[in-house]
């Protein structure tokens, strides 16, 4: 396929797709359907003055609390993965914990923790750990058995042993944990906004709904959109980084292409 | 592994079991003890054995038991709108080489929306109903079902399909010899993810919304400063999450039987 020819593909249906929308909208006189170009309209004026005072204090709270999931995650892994007996203590307590859905710890964490910045990012934390923390223990347990034995030859223990075989060979599960976690982070981040909040995203689209601004509350949902997309983007860059050594070794042996 | 020195190899099933138990042990030991020993106020987080006994209020009261229906209701129902519309959405999309070259950028789109920012819609449109649930539940477990069965269908044998076209198989069989088994594992897959992602929506949409259900009765308990009993339903949300992923699991067991991964599983 040429690279007009894929351009048009990746583009045909959104295109497609936004020009029917605003077709079937434009004569609507629906209040909670209105028009696009009515959406559109709002979504300027509102986002411009809205980005310092809710759409950067929602992304701040998303990178740390991730942040803290990703590290959190990947430090109890790798014991847990590491150490048999350990994950056997552990994994009915793990599975009964991670069956929870992670929006039901918002009500416990508003009493214990209050409704500020630390409860938002708990709930963000307590629900994006598990893809990472389970994708971490699997691969730190299929850490190639050579490659083990001949660090034990060669003497490499400790810290050195932890980043140059454990982690390296766990990776590319890591990487997909951190992957799913990360929708998962997003969603989250919109709830615990959701309930008790001054700022933020999800309280921006809620407190839309409530006062019935119906354009600029569809106008946050594309924001919401946006985001999601932009942020999968972005991972998809840092995943081709850090993982190209690994693409890299497995494309001779899925037989070329 | 190590043979000789330091930490022993894999403990047996039984030990596995006591272990597990001894963990689950400790954690509500934990819960119990930190409350007592004045760590954090009972008023928020109570004794375990507190919550336990609120959870055995519940259980002998009706409102409970219809709650609990009404989320298994929502779940399961919302699930498998899910599965049908992604199976049939997949498969299409999946044999059709353009379609799939075509849908992919739509589908990289709106995959990552956050289901939760239907919300608002879906109370406008809908109100506390179960619609508003299914709404949600149906657009969040829709994707991870379409994308396996996308690729499950690309991932038929050449040689299989070849001989599939040569032999002039009737749609029927084609289905039911060629993309059946190659993608069951995939559906499989795609349906234990969606189940759980399928609950997480159901419980979020009562709990914010206001739909009937386990999500709701927590939000009540809440509201009402009934903090044991609300405990007390998320463990139940809790339990149910985990009978649900263990159903799964012995359902893919039962289905793949025949499949190398589970057979091999086995021989372990």
């Amino acid at each position: 396929m040429t690279a007009a020819r894929r351009l048009v593909m990746l583009l045909a249906l959104p295109a497609a797709l936004f020009a029917l929308w605003w077709i079937a909208s434009a004569g609507s006189t629906s209040f909670y359907s209105p028009p696009l170009r009515t959406i559109l309209a709002a979504f300027g004026p509102t986002w411009s003055s809205r980005l310092t005072s809710d759409v950067l204090p929602s992304l701040a709270r998303l990178v740390i609390g991730y942040a803290g999931a990703v590290i959190l995650g990947v430090g109890l892994g790798v014991p847990l993965g590491a150490r048999p007996r350990l994950r056997a203590v552990a994994e009915p307590s793990l599975e009964l914990l991670r069956a929870i859905p992670p929006p039901l710890l918002v009500p416990p964490f508003m009493l214990l923790f209050g409704i500020g910045t630390p409860m938002k990012l708990l709930v963000i934390i307590s629900g994006a750990i598990w893809p990472i923390l389970l994708n971490t223990i699997e691969g730190v347990r299929a850490v190639d058995e050579v490659l083990a034995d001949t660090c034990r030859c060669y003497g490499i223990t400790g810290a050195r042993r932890l980043r140059v075989l454990v982690l390296r060979a766990a990776s590319p599960q890591i990487v997909t944990g951190m992957r799913q976690a990360l929708s998962i982070a997003i969603i989250l981040m919109v709830i615990s906004e959701m309930f008790a909040s001054s700022s933020g995203l999800g309280f921006a689209i809620v407190d839309f709904q409530r006062g019935f601004a119906i354009p600029e509350m569809w106008s946050g949902i594309i924001v919401l959109g946006l985001l999601g997309f932009a942020l999968s983007l972005v991972f998809r860059v840092f995943e081709a980084r850090a993982l190209g050594w690994y693409h890299g070794l497995r494309r001779p042996q899925r037989g070329g292409a | 592994m190590r043979r000789r020195s330091g930490p022993p190899g894999p403990p047996s099933r039984a030990a596995r079991a006591l272990l597990g138990a001894l963990g689950l042990a400790g954690v509500a030991a934990v819960f119990e003890a930190i409350p007592r020993a004045g760590i954090v106020s009972p008023d928020y987080l109570p004794p375990f054995s507190t919550m336990i006994a609120a959870l055995g209020r519940e259980a002998g009261a009706a409102p409970f038991w219809r709650a609990l229906l009404d989320t298994i209701e929502g779940w399961a129902l919302g699930l498998a709108i899910a599965v049908v519309l992604g199976s049939v959405l997949g498969v299409a999309i999946g044999s059709v080489r353009g379609l799939r070259a075509a849908t992919a950028s739509t589908i990289e789109f709106l995959r990552p929306i956050p289901s939760v920012a239907l919300i608002p819609v879906a109370v406008l449109l809908y109100g506390a109903q179960l619609r508003s649930t299914l709404l949600l539940v149906v657009y969040a477990a829709f994707w991870p079902i379409l994308l396996q069965v996308i690729h499950g269908v690309a991932d038929v044998d050449p040689v299989a399909r070849d001989t599939a076209l040569s032999y002039r198989f009737t749609p029927w069989a084609k289905i039911r010899y060629l993309l059946l088994p190659t993608g069951l594992p995939y559906i499989l897959t795609g349906l234990r993810l969606s189940a759980a992602v399928a609950l997480i929506l159901a419980v979020t949409a009562e709990l914010v919304i206001g739909t009937p259900g386990l999500g709701k009765e927590i939000a009540v308990a809440m509201a009402s400063s009934a903090v044991p009993a609300m405990y007390a339903l998320i463990l139940v949300v809790g339990l149910f999450g985990v009978a649900v992923n263990l159903g799964v699991r012995a359902l893919e067991r039962r289905v793949l039987s025949w499949h190398t991964s589970v057979r091999l599983e086995a021989a372990r």
